[in-house]
């Protein structure tokens, strides 16, 4: 009874090491394989430059077009986001405090958005545009990337509001505050934190993302001036590239994969750190 | 230089003649809280003491936390809570007014079962009440700051970490912060429900002397569930059973010769 007993902890310990390193094994070693490719493509005049007439066939220039645009795109998505986003993770915690059922129901809903592929929010995307009358454009991107991002963004900010304690909105009152100071002053920067880490996973999610901007973003070689023009993006310049018969294109690719690959743990890496910097208020 | 007048509470304080200091404070009448479930607090007539502590007692549930938040209509963040009656603050029934109801609120300090600092550093917390009245003076509100914090006995504890978080405070501690921090609005009135309960003994006595201390100038209305503690501090105590209030009267009477049975029994059980 007890050697079995014993066994038995050491195979579940065995499989949890097993699992916990396979996941850190795997992410090592697809950065290993994307950088050793990459870097080897990679130079100044790739991020500085835009794409030279032949670049897709190996001619000279750069990927700053679909850095920029990229940029361009998801800073859009994740401000439009920001701006459906707010009213509504507050409109679910503060409107609907006492009907509960709508409350998850709701949450539910917003899950089960999450999970949608990518590719569905383009093809909506697509329809969408056409019955706006627009065409493959930086507005459409931005619209279609808004809206796979938005539910990401509502949920992360209504967690992080479900946990602010009402007594601290009860300290906050008592001492005199109108509602507006109570939002701004008391539950503002108490989740900062939170918001903030929402707020880049909602713009990790919308640089990486290629499906949804497929058909409504279009691609360009320039930086786009305005929201009527085609933009390039960082996913797209990749599958563009690797989808070429030509060796070294196909190599550029994996450089262009290095720089968004950086900019995805860039951001990581600075929700970590921001969340940490306003979290040190935070009341438990 | 604008200055402003922070001493305008005490110097109006000073003004109001003996006879008036003899009218309570607070005098409830006819409220009612209840919810579609049932009724929590029933048809409560209570007049409350200035200048004096006046503690609830009753069992879990009869309605104490309710009531303090009715007082300072705290049951508006909670939409399911409906409340009928009258309650009036020197006179205004604060169930009633609008626009005034952040001014009418800073009339009473609360102090929660567990401390709630807000999410800014110790000194902030002091400053917050002082900032939404509007004082923009740094020296005033150092001032403040410091006055307040040394008279719920932190500032020397915290002199040399004012910019810290609050909550790098240990709970005694910032218990005695969220004093000062209601203290510094310059109430007439302290609500404070179970305030020493998460306590350790040491600070549950500052506590309680700092009560002692306060009940000067200030009218203490304190929820406790340690009957001692009622006997300690308490000028006046109420008796609440299912949202009535069953006996009130001076303590020597209330806890040494109740009257009815459930208070009887509340006390033997509490003992
Ligand atoms: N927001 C609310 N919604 C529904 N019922 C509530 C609400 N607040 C309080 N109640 C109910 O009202 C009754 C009184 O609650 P209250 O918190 O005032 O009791 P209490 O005397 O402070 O108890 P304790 O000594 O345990 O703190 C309880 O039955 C409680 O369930
Ligand atoms: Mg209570």
């Amino acid at each position: 009874m007890r050697t079995w007993k014993v066994w038995e902890q050491q195979l579940a310990r065995g499989i949890s090491f097993l699992a916990a390193y396979s996941v850190i094994f795997i992410l090592l070693f697809l950065l290993f394989v994307v950088f050793s490719k990459g870097l080897k493509a990679l130079s100044w005049e790739t991020i500085f430059s835009l794409p030279k007439g032949g670049y897709y066939f190996g001619g000279e220039g750069g990927i700053l077009n679909a850095i920029v645009g990229s940029f361009y795109l998801s800073v859009g998505a994740t401000i439009l986001a920001v701006i459906i986003g707010v009213p509504a993770a507050l409109f679910i915690n503060v409107q609907l405090i006492r009907l509960k059922r709508t409350q998850n129901t709701i949450r539910y809903l917003l899950d089960a958005l999450w999970g949608i592929p990518s590719i569905v929010y383009g093809a909506f995307g697509f329809t969408l545009m056409l019955l706006l009358g627009l065409h493959a454009s930086l507005l459409a991107g931005i619209i279609t990337v808004a809206l796979l991002i938005t539910p990401i963004l509502v949920r992360a900010f209504d967690e992080v509001l479900k946990t602010i304690p009402v007594e601290l909105q009860e300290a906050s009152f008592s001492l005199g505050s109108t509602k507006t100071e109570t939002a701004l002053r008391v539950i503002f920067k108490q989740g900062l934190a939170g918001f903030i880490t929402a707020l880049l996973l909602a713009f990790g999610r919308g640089i990486g993302d290629a499906a949804s901007v497929l058909f409504t973003a279009g691609y360009t070689d320039n930086i786009p001036v305005t929201l009527d023009e085609p933009v390039a993006t960082l996913p797209l310049s990749i599958f563009f590239q690797l989808s070429s018969p030509i060796e070294e294109v196909r190599e550029r690719a994996y450089a262009a994969a290095v720089v968004l690959t950086f900019f995805i743990l860039l951001i990581s890496v600075s929700a970590r750190f921001l969340s940490k910097r306003y979290a040190k208020n935070i009341i438990k | 230089m604008i200055t402003y007048p922070v001493f305008s509470y005490q110097k109006a304080k000073r003004m109001v003649n003996h006879q008036e200091k003899q009218t309570p404070i607070i005098e409830i009448k006819g409220l009612n809280v209840r919810t579609r479930e049932g009724e929590i607090l029933k048809n409560i007539n209570l007049k409350i003491p200035r200048n004096k502590i006046v503690v609830l007692l009753g069992p879990s549930g009869c309605g104490k936390t309710t009531l303090l938040k009715s007082l300072n209509r705290l049951t508006d963040l909670h939409k399911e809570l409906q409340v009928s009656g009258e309650v009036l603050i020197d006179g205004v029934d604060i169930l009633k007014v609008s626009r005034d109801l952040p001014a009418m609120r800073q009339k009473m300090g609360l102090l929660s079962q567990r401390p709630f600092p807000l999410p800014v550093s110790i000194y902030r917390n002091v400053a917050y009440g002082l900032k939404l009245k509007g004082i923009r003076n740094k020296d005033l509100i150092a001032h403040s700051v410091e006055t307040n914090l040394k008279r719920v006995g932190l500032w020397d504890e915290v002199k040399n970490r004012l910019n810290s978080p609050a909550n790098s405070l240990s709970i005694g501690q910032q218990q005695r912060l969220c004093l000062a921090r209601g203290l510094a609005v310059k109430p007439a009135i302290i609500l404070a429900d179970e305030p020493t309960s998460a306590l350790d003994p040491i600070s549950t006595r500052i506590i309680e002397n700092l009560f002692k201390e306060l009940k000067e100038h200030y009218t203490i209305i304190l929820v406790t569930h340690v009957l001692r503690q009622a006997v300690r501090l308490a000028d006046h105590v109420v008796f609440m059973y299912y949202g009535d209030i069953i006996e009130q009267g001076h303590p020597d009477d209330i806890l040494k010769h109740p009257k009815t049975e459930v208070l009887k029994k509340y006390l033997v059980d509490g003992n």
